[in-house]
């Protein structure tokens, strides 16, 4: 058991007003932010970006030229952040690894039968285990969803402890795919399960689905976190993945984070974007401020 | 409070006895607000501003929105993502769209006719414009599927390829509109830039903008795609700047004469080597206000080299 003391019942996870939830995160996007402030957000954002490629065509040229972007974001702007991590399939473990070298960016891998998750246990921990061997700093795992709409939380909490140990030093983030959960009290009560269960991070999303990642859901998930720490004194990672490509969206999220958690969080080791084409935006919006000149995609790398 | 210029007789108010207006005897006109066209949506200025269209007697037409820098920059998003349908439709169906613009405008003609009559146009100069307005339309809309055969070419090659030239639109296109002309000069830029497949983001006349205006609502009922064409009002002054250095702006017609502007153009337009034009002399009136090579000013040249076999002795030779 990952906290010590008695479990709660999953059952009695605190219920969340949906038009409450809502309208408190629409007051998020309200917030001016500009110049220098502005500058130092997006610099942010981009160094808790996880570069993401999950893709079924996926060749490890593409996995390489996506480590190079990780490395290179934008070498035109100096002194910019690297990306937090390269997130793959655990088949591309090995040659994200080598193409990272010792950058200190780390390599994720959604393991777990993902995105469906719907594989025997002893499947999902021979994935785990092969994408930690291969290399991988992060472990991205999917909870059961239909387990999970049938009531059986104690198998949804037993296969992430069970994944979480598997994990061995690889952090590990739990997939909640709240799009799936349809309900914020849903994903209210995925959030405790898999917090109590030995999630280092929750996610949102595989990106899969749509509605991937919304603000309304993040915040869900963020007070949850937030509850947990008062309760047990021990930090969870947040990262809400899928749908967020936009510099000004980011931003929005910073704003959340902050006001909701503080500024322990704000930082790569506690918060991560899961984006592929995020990146891009983030850059133009940083030449932007620099050059006072708007920015074209013809001049940056392809995502 | 500006006096608003109406079409009916002047409306009588009355007054109580305490100065206060009472329900006046008229209904009042219910006046149009005059928004910009983008994205195929009419927004008001993303900053709030407006700036009153005058007529000569110093009368307020309508409020008219002052565009910003970041309506340009919206804009622009619109006009990118919409290049790519746009410049895939076929060539008919374009020429078919173009046409269909002119079917609404001389649906609306007497819109038009009344609108430049407030800008101060005579009688004859207005129902002209609105006529060869039209007429233009038309005329891009005949060119749409005519204008590669003229522009392309097959090129004698000294090795056994098919070589051939053929033009392509340039990408998304930033005008800045003749600003002597409420209609016709702004029809006459903007028909040949889609006629050759381009999307456009283009400022008004900032003397008569409500033309322009009216004339995104005729897009907007005539199978255009949104973003095809976005029209903002402001100032040239303050917007030109952005319109000559977007990096994302493939070429840019400025159509005025002001040498200070002219410079600028040119050298912020060097960032990106967007392509300049100008047209900074040309009477839309007259015949020389329509003609193919205004197509062509905004399409790039591009050359294929096709091998073929040589089966059989044949030469590559026509």
């Amino acid at each position: 058991m990952a906290v010590n003391g008695t479990l709660p019942d999953f059952s009695f996870s605190p219920h969340v007003d949906q038009v409450g939830i809502e309208e408190r995160a629409s007051r998020f996007t309200k917030r001016s932010i500009k110049n220098e402030t502005k500058v130092n957000g997006l610099k942010l954002a981009l160094n808790m970006i996880d570069l993401t490629t999950l893709e079924g065509k996926d060749t490890d040229g593409k996995v390489k030229q996506l480590c190079y972007k990780a490395m290179h974001l934008h070498d035109v702007y100096g002194g910019l952040p690297t990306v937090a991590a390269v997130c793959v399939y655990p088949s591309m473990v090995r040659v994200a690894k080598q193409a990272l070298g010792n950058s200190g960016i780390k390599v994720a891998a959604v393991a777990t039968a993902f995105p469906s998750g719907q594989a025997p246990r002893d499947v999902k921990i021979r994935d785990t285990k092969f994408a930690v061997d291969e290399g991988a700093d992060e472990i991205d795992m999917v909870i059961s969803r239909g387990k999970f709409h049938q009531g059986e939380y104690n198998f949804v909490f037993d296969e992430i402890a069970a994944v979480k140990e598997a994990c061995s030093a690889a952090r590990l983030k739990v997939i909640l795919e709240t799009g799936e959960l349809v309900t914020y009290d849903k994903v209210r009560r995925a959030s405790d399960i898999a917090m109590y269960a030995g999630a280092d991070f929750i996610k949102t999303s595989t990106g899969k689905i749509s509605p991937a990642a919304t603000m309304p859901v993040t915040l869900v998930m963020l007070e949850a976190i937030r509850d947990f720490y008062y309760k047990t004194g021990k930090k969870i990672a947040m990262k809400p993945a899928g749908g967020i490509s936009k510099a000004k969206l980011a931003l929005h999220y910073l704003v959340m984070l902050n006001e909701v958690l503080g500024e322990e969080w704000m930082n790569n080791e506690w918060f991560r974007f899961g984006a592929s084409s995020l990146a891009n935006d983030i850059l133009m919006q940083l030449m932007k401020q620099k050059t006072g000149v708007y920015q074209s995609p013809d001049y940056f790398s392809i995502d | 409070m500006a006096k608003v210029l109406t079409n009916t007789k002047k409306i009588q108010v009355h007054l109580n006895g305490n100065g206060k207006e009472q329900v006046p005897a008229k209904r009042l006109n219910v006046l149009k607000t005059y928004k910009m066209y983008v994205g195929g949506q009419f927004p008001r200025s993303e900053s709030g501003r407006y700036y009153p269209a005058l007529n000569k007697s110093g009368v307020t037409l309508a409020n008219i929105c002052l565009g910003s820098r970041k309506d340009f920059r919206d804009a622009m998003v619109s006009a990118r993502s919409a290049f790519s349908g746009w410049s895939a439709r076929t060539a008919f169906n374009r020429s078919q769209i173009l046409y269909r613009i002119a079917e609404m405008l001389e649906g609306r003609r007497a819109q038009f006719i009344d609108e430049l009559l407030q800008q101060d146009v005579p009688v004859k100069q207005a129902e002209t414009e609105v006529s060869l307005s039209i007429d233009r339309l038309v005329y891009y809309s005949g060119w749409c599927d005519k204008y590669q055969q003229i522009f392309s070419s097959v090129n004698p090659v000294a090795c056994s390829h098919f070589n051939f030239s053929v033009p392509e639109p340039m990408g998304v296109i930033s005008v800045v509109a003749p600003q002597n002309s409420g209609l016709l000069g702004l029809v006459s830029v903007i028909a040949p830039v889609i006629a050759g497949g381009n999307t456009c983001v283009v400022l008004a006349s900032s003397e008569k903008p409500m033309c322009a205006v009216t004339f995104g609502e005729v897009l907007n009922s005539s199978d255009l795609p949104g973003g095809v064409v976005n029209i903002l009002t402001g100032k040239v002054k303050e917007l030109a700047p952005y319109f000559a250095d977007h990096m994302d702006v493939n070429a840019a017609l400025y159509c005025e004469k002001e040498e200070a502007t002219i410079r600028m153009f040119k050298e912020k337009s060097a960032l990106n080597v967007k392509r300049i034009h100008l047209y900074n002399d040309i009477n839309w009136f007259s015949e020389e206000g329509q003609s193919p090579y205004f197509i062509f000013d905004f399409q790039e040249i591009k050359t294929t080299w096709h091998p073929i076999e040589n089966i059989a002795g044949a030469k590559s030779g026509y």
